[in-house]
């Protein structure tokens, strides 16, 4: 659709404009406001139309602005480009790209177009002329840092096409034609490799969507043992600042199973980026070989960076996440912090008067939040292959109380909790997930239990439970010996609470800057959770409290030397024989005393 | 800010409330200045004709009829090396009763640094004081902020830090600050001999409360004309973030914003951000670092100016006294810094993250044999033990009075580790322990 619509300014708050349009306009369109400096074209969004003013949230400075600046409407949404070469590239909020921005400091409108219309790609068709082609099908693949990049029939075609000619394999740049193809009229399409999508609806072209069912593997201990994430799943961390919500997720970004990850940093610290930046082209992927920043897209709207601008990354993230996943790859999309996403979302609402739902927050926030956690899951291909959006979130409750509107939102539209939890942190225990809070719906899924005896035996899931329970009874008895002190209980209780602590100190805490223990792999996992069971089970009777303690100490100090050395090391087998003698000697003291 | 010919002037004012006016005018351009009968004012809300201005002096006495002339411009300040050993106010004009500034006219609040221009910061900052330099190493290009109660000595340590930083410059940016604050700011750094390298933008108490707004501002681009133009490390002091955030909440009222938690504006995460994210290591070595005070009420950090700060800033010092040494200390539990993983055990001795880590949760163990001991429940020996060790790493390490090398504060700790426990208590790397424990003989009993 082109439209030759154009306005006036005619008023000016803070990043929202006022325009008086001389024709239609449509909600959520983009245009162009005029600052009178040459080529500076502010980008701005309509998200207000009433009478004849045009409400617009401008995703820059508006500082000069004068009233009566020309305005030039685009006729489309806020769209995203899709094609090969995205993988490893740093964006801005609205996908550009900030590796080639000039200067030190990032300039008021200024743009600079996210992929490389030069490169050529090693073009492999995968269809015949002649064949009947519909949306989202596979016309042919270039390879992208190892990975297979589908090029696709555009995901707006929503009818019947038929293949008259695809280009012979070779090198082609993205702007080449590399098929024609003819619609029922038999008119010619010619298509190069590049599509673009407005971000704000989601990009479907899929058969039907699925039930997540298979574990997506983070090496983080406490959250694929206890609380799993399933490919396609969705989950969100919330905790108070200084909790290691950012530890978290990085650890996610860097360990997790997944194809592609796109880290969505929506008004956080710019350092955190830089340390991506600095450490992703450094580390390697341990499952490909690849370095990781070979599988990562970094969606960069800093806190300091224009407001309107975040509200717009997370949905650039997720249509990215959407077109990796049409062509039958895994991807992880993280997004740190959904909080200030809503936070920006009550900036405007203000600006516009609305009238404000709880904590100032527009009424809306829970279906917007709802809306967006939807657009993750498992979907199955025209083609009959699968593919995977799964999503993490990240909350920053308002003085780390979760009874806030984002968070009571965002809890109601995921499946996965993470409580980050002050007490945890306070006390050095990391990854501060409160083991007993947290929960991860899916292990209720049958499909999902079936999945892990397959990988993991049929054992598994109970021993998770087994551990659940000695927890909560650990819980128990630590709150029993609070209140009565370590003499006013039996010896029962000092034995759960030791056997709670040593799950935690052992399988739950994990050091996410040791080389070793930060990544566990699910094997791993499963051999120190049977020791771990193995002790808690032992009947091993104790004089007193006192030597409880002391033989718990022992033993946790034992067990975590092993998570610091190389699984089945010569020296990880030692500590394992030094657990087995504490273990043979209590028990020969017990019997002779 | 000088007049210069053919700028526009207005002499009727529409309405006037106690920090905005608002007047009918054409041609203004947003966050243009102007001057409302000679006080400096900004363009903050144009609708068709209507201009709303925020005068920064207050509107206290202006009439309706008063000029009101537009300056053409956003604020700006002048830098150049004249700035050195300067003490300046809200608007950049000297108070020291030397010259004005000459030099080039820079806009201040500008945009932030592109994310890939910056580098990872890396280069510790020592202060000598253990309570930080152990357990919150601060990194140049961090921001980080003082969470103190308002009759902690917190502008004291913020000063001694800042001596003690070796920076190439400290720029000083005084919002609400007490005029004794202020001479006291100025005599410490007199006594230090550090004049040549100290800037300061000072609004105290006795000014009005929204002419702060300019001051994070004002210090901000004088820092980043250092960093970026002379490749300095520089240092910038903040305080008090709260009174900030406090003249943010004035002016918001006045424009009629609907409020959210604790009457501040809605938009109060993106203003301090815009702040604390002009701190950045640049690749070529310039850079900024921010350290701040923002005051709490009753330690109460659920309030919206520490929360939003606390997920801004990269950590937070907590100030504590300890009951039982009457030391102020750098309280282990609730402090953060969150860099420090870039430096510590890297740019610091290998044995620095574990060290700091046992040290902590034998605190830990000693607060909860404390509780034990308060609730009158027997104490094990393994509690009198934490207890004992609680006191003398208060005495000989927290204590903000400590001044020692790095490796000195880690010998420290390792000697009260031997004092006290036995090595699988503390729960560190063998291959470590092998290296650095130090057994409990006759000399390293010096506690009193």
């Amino acid at each position: 659709m082109t439209t030759t619509t154009t306005g006036k300014i005619k008023g000016i708050i803070a990043n929202l404009v006022l325009i008086e349009p001389n024709g239609p306009v449509r909600q959520n369109e983009i245009c162009y406001l005029s600052t009178g400096a040459e080529d500076e074209k502010l980008i701005a969004e309509v998200i207000k139309i009433s009478g004849n003013t045009v409400f617009a949230q401008v995703f820059d400075s508006t500082r000069g602005l004068q009233c009566g600046a020309e305005v030039a409407f685009s006729g489309s949404m806020l769209e995203v480009y899709l094609g090969p070469g995205l993988l490893s590239k740093n964006y801005d909020g609205l996908q550009n790209d900030l590796d080639k921005l000039e200067g030190l400091f990032l300039q008021r409108g200024k743009q600079a177009y996210p992929l490389n219309d030069t490169q050529l790609w090693q073009f492999e068709p995968l269809t015949q002329p002649g064949a009947v082609l519909s949306v989202g099908d596979w016309l042919g693949k270039v390879p992208e840092h190892g990975l297979q990049h589908m090029i696709m029939v555009p995901f707006d075609w929503q009818q019947r096409f038929t293949l008259q000619w695809i280009a012979p394999p070779g090198q082609y740049t993205i702007q080449e034609t590399i098929a024609i193809l003819a619609d029922h009229n038999g008119k010619e399409h010619p298509l190069n490799m590049v599509r673009k999508w407005p971000v704000k609806l989601p990009l479907r072209a899929y058969r039907q969507k699925l039930r997540p069912q298979k574990l997506l593997e983070t090496g983080i201990r406490i959250m694929d043992t206890l609380h799993p994430m399933l490919e396609g799943g969705t989950g969100f961390i919330p905790g108070p600042f200084g909790c290691g919500k950012t530890v978290l997720q990085q650890s996610i970004a860097k360990q997790a199973d997944a194809d592609v990850v796109v880290v969505a940093a929506c008004g956080e610290r710019a350092n955190e980026l830089v340390d991506i930046f600095a450490e992703f082209p450094e580390l390697v992927d341990p499952r490909t070989g690849n370095k990781l920043i070979q599988r990562t897209v970094i969606i960069g709207n800093t806190s300091s960076m224009p407001v309107s601008a975040r509200e717009a990354s997370v949905y650039t993230a997720m249509t990215i996440c959407e077109y990796y996943r049409n062509m039958g790859l895994r991807v992880l999309l993280l997004a740190d912090s959904t909080s200030r996403w809503a936070q920006a979302l009550r900036e405007m609402a203000n600006r516009l008067e609305d009238l404000p739902g709880p904590d100032a927050y527009p009424v809306d926030l829970p279906a917007v939040i709802a809306n967006f956690y939807a657009r993750a899951g498992v979907v199955q291909l025209n083609n009959g292959k699968t593919g995977s959006v799964t999503f993490i979130g990240t909350v920053s409750p308002a003085g780390g109380n979760f009874k806030e509107p984002v968070t009571e939102a965002t809890k109601k539209s995921t499946r996965c909790f993470y409580a980050l939890s002050q007490r945890r942190a306070d006390s050095k225990r990391y990854p501060a997930i409160d083991p007993i809070e947290s929960y991860s719906k899916y292990t209720e899924y049958p499909e999902f239990a079936a999945y892990m005896a397959k990988i993991a035996g049929n054992q598994w899931l109970q021993q998770v439970q087994q551990l659940k329970n000695y927890l909560l009874k650990g819980k128990e008895a630590a709150d029993q010996i609070n209140i009565l002190g370590d003499d006013g209980v039996s010896i029962d209780f000092h034995l759960h609470y030791w056997r709670a602590e040593l799950i935690d100190f052992v399988l739950l805490q994990q050091d996410a800057f040791d080389a070793v223990d930060q990544l566990t792999p699910l094997h791993r996992q499963q051999f120190m959770t049977g020791l771990c069971l193995y002790i808690c089970n032992k009947n091993i009777v104790f004089a007193n409290f006192v030597e409880t303690r002391s033989f718990f100490k022992k033993i946790i100090n034992t067990l975590r030397q092993m998570n610091y050395s190389e699984f089945k090391s010569d020296i990880f087998n030692s500590y394992s024989d030094e657990v087995n003698q504490l273990i043979t000697l209590h028990l020969a003291l017990q019997n002779n005393p | 800010m000088k007049l210069k010919p053919f700028q526009k002037r207005i002499t009727k004012i529409e309405n006037v409330t106690k920090a905005t006016c608002m007047l009918l005018a054409s041609e203004i351009g947003y966050e243009e200045l102007a001057l409302v009968d000679g006080r400096l004012a900004q363009v903050v809300k144009i609708k068709g004709s209507e201009v709303t201005l925020q005068v920064f002096a207050g509107a206290e006495g202006i009439s309706n009829y008063a000029e009101v002339v537009f300056l053409g411009q956003a604020p700006s300040l002048a830098v150049s090396e004249k700035l050195n050993g300067r003490f300046l106010d809200a608007y950049g004009r000297p108070v020291d009763g030397g010259p004005e500034i000459e030099g080039i006219e820079t806009e201040t609040g500008s945009t932030s640094v592109n994310p890939v221009r910056r580098r990872q910061p890396n280069i510790p900052i020592f202060t000598g004081i253990a309570g930080i330099d152990l357990n919150n190493t601060l990194v140049a290009g961090q921001k980080i902020p003082f969470f103190a109660d308002p009759d902690q000595p917190y502008n004291e340590v913020m000063a001694t830090v800042a001596l003690r930083a070796n920076a190439d410059k400290i720029i000083l940016g005084g919002m609400g600050l007490t005029h004794d604050d202020y001479l006291y700011f100025k005599e410490e750094f007199r006594r230090a001999g550090a004049l040549n390298k100290i800037i300061a933008f000072v609004n105290t108490s006795e000014n009005p409360p929204v002419e702060r707004l300019l001051i994070p501002d004002s210090a901000l681009t004088a820092a980043e004309y250092f960093a970026v133009n002379h490749k300095e490390k520089v240092l910038v002091l903040l305080t008090d973030m709260t009174l900030y955030a406090d003249a943010l909440a004035i002016v918001a009222n006045r424009m009629d914003q609907i409020p959210s938690k604790d009457s501040m504006p809605g938009s109060l995460y993106s203003d301090l951000a815009r702040i604390y994210e002009k701190a950045v290591q640049f690749k070529d070595g310039g850079s900024i670092t921010i350290i701040a005070v923002t005051t709490l009420s009753q330690g109460d950090i659920t309030h919206a100016i520490p929360d939003n700060t606390g997920y801004i800033t990269e950590g937070q010092l907590f100030l504590r006294k300890d009951p039982e040494t009457g030391k102020v200390i750098i309280d282990p539990f609730r402090s953060l810094s969150r860099l420090k993983q870039l430096v510590i055990g890297k740019k610091t001795r290998q044995d620095h993250p574990q060290v700091m880590n046992a040290a902590i949760r034998l605190y830990a163990d000693a607060a909860e044999a404390r509780t034990k001991m308060e609730n009158g429940f027997d104490l094990t020996d393994y509690d009198l033990r934490t207890l004992q060790f609680a006191r003398a790493y208060n005495q000989q390490l927290l204590s903000v009075e400590v001044n020692l090398p790095m490796d000195a504060i880690l010998d420290t700790v390792w000697q009260l580790f031997g004092q006290f426990f036995r090595k699988e208590e503390v729960s560190v790397k063998d291959e470590l322990v092998n290296l650095y424990w130090k057994d409990n003989d006759a000399t390293a009993i010096s506690i009193q």
